[in-house]
């Protein structure tokens, strides 16, 4: 029983305590309701002014800001009214993510490359964010913002060549596959270490302020990696010193196969947790790439304008797995993708171009064509410098390269010593050294 | 950025001027100096700000500076280490302060995970030209909370470098050269000496270093190399690779002692000065390590193994590691702790037996 521990003298009249681990609604087999989700309907969410302290919208860290209804329409006060022009390049990187997903989660099943992580259901958080904030804007993504080097029209062969570590990866083989790193398009080195990048933005943005540049920060982390202490140290950070930041918290329910109670979500909201840092906080339908559009410029603004940071909580859905690397078939119910209730955030964007008379079906399917086609040419080129599976690209003494600007004596001498062994070895790759 | 194109040889202190500093004062110059220098130099850390600092090494800077280049911080260390990181990928140079040594741990993923592996994970597109300062060791009655010495978890880090002064004017070079560095650096400065330079006898009274010849400081700018040692005391009969406030214990045993040991200050653990090292040891025969930290894993095994794997065929006697016990830092019992001149004496003693 559960009192076994307690001498019996000190065994008390009360009812024993229990401990409470949170469950997932559904497991696999199990039939999915999500009709116990709350969806306002879009449009009904209040704007407030970008300069509005605050303190005056803590609803809005509870409620969920929709611009796109079920007609396909741009519906209330956070409508960002954007030309047909930048919809449609808004869906054209949305549709490219995902077809480079799909071609590098084949890559990856074909034994090309040891690693892949899709953002299937996720392209309009970062794609739509990318489009609000300035190019010159630096970002600190975390792993599933492939949208955002999409979107700034960064190259695909350029991504392809540091997933499969070839010969042309810019990162010279030394970073796990999809751990980007893009000074040039203002996208910070991706760590494996969840949420360091949050504080790391703060620092730039404060740097950036500190200086009187005009430039801002924004940062990305998962609902499950909200739990880390650099979240909140970051969150402290940038209220105290007011950095021009933006987090955002990918709410995407799942982490690997920890639902987002294991966060905390089944007491309050992530947006909520701004309220008890003084900062701003928004909840946003991450499905719906003009909500996610004008969340961003409207946080864009306070942080150029001085008002400090803001969390916005993007309420999406992770569609397949964590990485290549786990089945989401052995934790949660096959039928959770399909009945999510805030749906495909492409297919929402294309009815809103096809209720506003500016795309059809046609021109939607001829574009998907077009697209993979694109990816399957980008993987082409790519491949030309070689892939993951057929072995070492990088020459050796490249491992030792970049632990520090000058290397000391020891590395040199362990880099002497590792190439005196492959030589001696006869491996294959040890004679292109 | 700074211009570091110039002579790594310090200038000969009497051509510049100098005047008497303790080993805070020149720390505070160090970045005074820096701060003049390059405008990119920024400090923060717990109460470095309006008020200097508790141990008042960074008195005076934001009255000089102003608040957004030297400002004080939440009592966040993965904060402030996070934040410097970012503030290095902006282009800045910052120097954060981390109060006691004891308080890094926090802070840790930030400088394990993100400061020492940016520059290779990002094939050199981003760095972090970050100086960690940082107050270590024991021997103020610290207790286990302010008195560790954790160099021995830095060294162990591939990517950053660790730097350990033992006189005010290493300090203000080495930390001038620490900030100057690309790389991420770990400053431990060893809080018992701030003062003066201590023999290990806790009894007598406490020397300041005003005393000292290395009290003396140029005012301006100098730098010291790192990764290299300095021989404190040349000799001949057996080789004592030290640092930090143990090089002037060490020192203070081997006078009373009549010993003619060649003292070395290793200055920099991480890169090490190894050549020196090798040199001395293959003269003497005999090898002494003397630290403070913790024995099993610290710094001393490394420096015993390298010197075994190089010197094994000079040596005339088993290598000798003095160092803290395997506990936590007492308080009350610091004195039997630490490993003061009865603990070296014995050494001493052991590793001189047969010469």
């Amino acid at each position: 029983m559960a009192t076994d521990r307690v001498p019996d003298h000190l065994k008390p009249n009360l009812a024993p305590l229990s401990l409470y681990v949170p469950e997932p609604k559904f497991r696999p087999g199990d039939a999915v309701d999500f009709t116990q989700v709350p969806i306002p309907p879009a449009g009904k969410a209040r704007r407030p002014d970008p300069a509005d302290a605050a303190d005056t919208f803590i609803d809005l860290a509870f409620d969920l800001v929709r611009v796109l209804d079920d007609e396909g329409q741009a519906v209330g006060p956070w409508n960002p009214r954007l030309s047909p022009d930048t919809l449609r390049a808004m869906l054209r990187s949305m549709a490219l993510v995902r077809a480079f997903d799909e071609r590098m989660f084949r890559a990856q099943r074909q034994g090309k490359t040891s690693f892949y992580m899709k953002c299937t259901g996720e392209e309009a958080v970062s794609v739509a964010a990318a489009h609000a904030l300035d190019y010159e804007d630096m970002c600190f993504p975390s792993y599933r913002q492939q949208g955002l080097l999409i979107a700034r029209g960064w190259s695909m062969v350029d991504m392809m060549n540091q997933i499969y570590s070839n010969t042309a990866d810019r990162l010279q083989g030394k970073q796990l596959p999809i751990m980007y790193s893009v000074k040039e398009a203002g996208f910070f080195s991706i760590s494996g270490n969840l949420t360091t990048q949050y504080p790391q933005a703060v620092g730039w943005a404060m740097a950036s302020a500190a200086k009187g540049d005009t430039r801002i920060a924004a940062t990305w982390c998962g609902d499950g990696s909200t739990a880390e202490g650099d979240f909140h140290s970051a969150c402290t950070f940038a209220s105290v010193y007011r950095a021009p930041v933006i987090f955002n918290v990918v709410n995407n329910q799942w982490a690997i196969s920890s639902f987002s109670g294991f966060a905390g979500a089944e007491s309050t909201t992530f947006a909520a947790r701004a309220v008890g840092y003084g900062i701003a906080g928004l909840r946003v339908d991450g499905n719906d790439a003009l909500a996610v559009y004008a969340a961003t410029l409207w946080a864009a603004e306070r942080a150029r304008t001085n008002q400090g940071p803001t969390l916005i909580e993007h309420f999406t859905y992770r569609a397949e797995g964590h990485s290549t690397s786990d089945d989401p078939g052995q934790y949660r119910s096959a039928g959770e993708p399909t009945a999510w209730p805030l749906g495909d955030p492409i297919k929402r964007l294309k009815d809103h171009l096809i209720a506003l008379g500016e795309w059809d079906e046609e021109r939607h399917a001829a574009q998907d064509k077009e697209l993979a086609e694109q990816v399957k040419a980008a993987q082409k080129q790519a491949e030309t410098n070689g892939v993951l599976g057929h072995g070492l690209h990088q020459p050796l003494d490249t491992l030792f390269d970049g632990v520090f600007e000058e290397m000391p004596w020891h590395l040199r001498e362990q880099q002497a010593q590792m190439i005196a062994e492959e030589t001696a070895s006869g491996r294959p790759w040890a004679r292109k050294a | 950025m700074s211009e570091t194109t110039e002579s790594s040889v310090m200038p000969a202190a009497d051509a510049e001027p100098s005047t008497r500093m303790n080993m805070i004062q020149a720390i505070n110059s160090a970045m005074d100096v820096m701060m003049g220098r390059d405008p990119d130099v920024i400090v923060m850390g717990e109460d470095v700000g309006y008020f200097g600092g508790v141990f008042r090494a960074t008195a005076g800077l934001q009255s000089k500076y102003g608040k957004t280049r030297v400002f004080d911080t939440p009592i966040s260390e993965c904060g402030i280490i996070g934040v410097a990181v970012g503030m290095g990928a902006y282009g800045l140079r910052p120097v954060p302060e981390i109060q006691f040594a004891d308080y890094i741990y926090p802070a840790l993923d930030q400088l394990v995970s993100e400061a020492a592996r940016l520059r290779y994970r990002s094939a050199g597109e981003f760095t972090a030209p970050i100086t960690v300062r940082s107050p270590f060791g024991g021997g103020i009655f610290g207790g286990q909370t302010h008195s560790q010495s954790p160099e021995g978890i830095f060294t162990h880090i591939s990517g950053v470098k660790t730097v350990i002064p033992s006189t005010p004017y290493d300090a203000k070079g080495l930390l001038i050269a620490a900030i100057e560095d690309n790389d991420p650096t770990i400053f431990f400065e060893p809080k018992r000496i701030y003062n003066g330079p201590f023999d290990g006898h806790w009894d007598k009274p406490t020397q300041n270093w005003s005393q000292h010849p290395a009290g003396e400081v140029p005012t301006g700018y100098y730098k010291i190399e790192l990764g290299k040692a300095k021989v404190v005391r040349p000799g001949e009969a057996l080789t004592v690779l030290v640092y930090g406030t143990m090089v002037h214990v060490a020192l203070a045993v081997m006078e009373e002692a009549g010993v003619d040991a060649e003292v070395i200050d290793l200055r920099t653990l991480v890169p090490l000065d190894i050549e020196t090292i090798e040199a001395s040891v293959k003269k003497t025969g005999r090898c002494m390590i003397v630290h403070e930290a913790t024995r099993t894993s610290g710094f001393g095994a490394e420096l015993s193994a390298l010197v075994q794997e190089r010197c094994f065929y000079h040596l005339e006697a088993p290598i000798e590691r003095v160092t803290g016990f395997d506990t936590p830092y007492p308080h009350s019992l610091e004195w039997a702790y630490f490993p003061g001149p009865v603990r070296i004496g014995e050494a001493l003693k052991k590793i001189m037996k047969d010469a």
